[in-house]
């Protein structure tokens, strides 16, 4: 059984309790490194991750993107949309074409 | 052109020949490879946009909601009501194999205690922008799960259409040409070598001839001498 994890600042993340899903919210950057080492560690196939912390984070994305746990997706937090997630698409894009075709 | 470290003999040229057929075919193979992640990618990359567009309107609507809850109610009050949920997410996930890529399937089920109720606190105490929050996350909740299992697919590809196109290109560019011309190298030295072992037979038969004349001379003028000394010996008789 795997388990869905939402990471964030409070604010943005505490909707989701009512779903059932297992909500860590953190202070800062330095905790949501930690809480999604950990939750790659422990059986977590999807992680749900606020843009503004994601933006401070690259290397750590990276580092899980080639594995096939965890799926860090990431999701505008409060503050509203960065764009890094539609970024992340077009990235994805330019990587396997080698242009943005879209 | 040949590296300097290859030998130009019989064996390594048919070595290399079958090296150059294996690549060739891998070259080929490869190529298809390629075109086909390249056309599912699409499909995926196209859902992919769509599909994140879609929840991240629905997350936007859901926050604003969620601020104006906030807003209007304490933090612990808030707190307190979302504290223990009513619905609860078990998530299965198998695995899907795309040219041999290996990209997630999720399957989730839901458990709730009554159909349809959410919400995991009375309605007395809290704000309705509350339930206009949660409600929206849990409309876009099955987006957010189709999102992620998307997302994942198309990263997962565009690593392995970059990995597959760079042994493409290798091989087109690099490894295959490298090998003609070594073919090339090893056919032009054993060809010379053969004209050159060729020429050698020749000469040495000339000199063998020559040889051969001048022996065969120097008897003819030895027998003519003996001849001539015989005739002049009996002569006098």
């Amino acid at each position: 059984m795997y388990k869905i994890a939402v990471v964030g600042d409070q604010d943005s993340v505490l909707g989701f309790k009512a779903l059932g899903l297992e909500v860590h919210s953190v202070d800062d950057v330095d905790q949501a490194r930690k809480v999604v080492h950990d939750l790659a560690r422990d059986n977590c196939a999807i992680i749900y991750l606020t843009e503004q912390l994601a933006a401070q984070m690259q290397p750590e994305l990276d580092r899980y993107k080639e594995a096939l746990t965890p799926a860090i997706i990431l999701i505008p937090g409060k503050e509203g949309s960065l764009g890094i997630g539609m970024a992340n698409v077009k990235t994805a894009v330019e990587r396997a074409v080698g242009a943005d075709v879209l | 052109m040949p590296s300097a470290t290859i030998n130009p003999t019989r064996m390594e040229l048919t070595r290399l020949k079958g090296r150059l057929k294996t690549a060739q075919r891998g070259h080929k193979l490869l190529k298809d490879k390629r075109d086909e992640l390249m056309k599912q990618f699409m499909d995926v990359i196209r859902e992919n946009r769509a599909v994140r567009k879609r929840v991240e309107e629905g997350l936007m609507q859901a926050h604003a909601s969620f601020t104006v809850a906030a807003a209007l109610m304490s933090p612990e009050m808030l707190e307190q009501a979302l504290l223990c949920p009513k619905q609860s997410v078990e998530l299965d996930m198998s695995f899907q194999n795309i040219m041999s890529v290996n990209v997630p399937k999720y399957q989730f089920q839901t458990k709730s205690g009554e159909q349809g109720d959410i919400y995991p606190y009375g309605f007395a105490a809290t704000s309705g922008e509350l339930d206009d929050a949660v409600a929206a996350l849990s409309k876009v909740f099955q987006d957010m799960l189709h999102l992620a299992e998307i997302e994942k697919t198309s990263q997962l590809l565009a690593e392995e259409i970059e990995k597959t196109r760079r042994r493409v290109n290798a091989l087109e560019y690099v490894k295959i040409p490298e090998m003609q011309a070594n073919i090339k190298y090893i056919t032009m030295k054993l060809d010379e070598n053969e004209r050159a072992n060729t020429i050698r037979l020749m000469k040495v038969k000339d000199i063998i001839l020559k040889e051969a004349i001048q022996e065969r001379r120097e008897e003819n003028a030895w027998n003519a001498e003996a001849w001539a000394a015989q005739s002049e010996d009996s002569e006098p008789v």
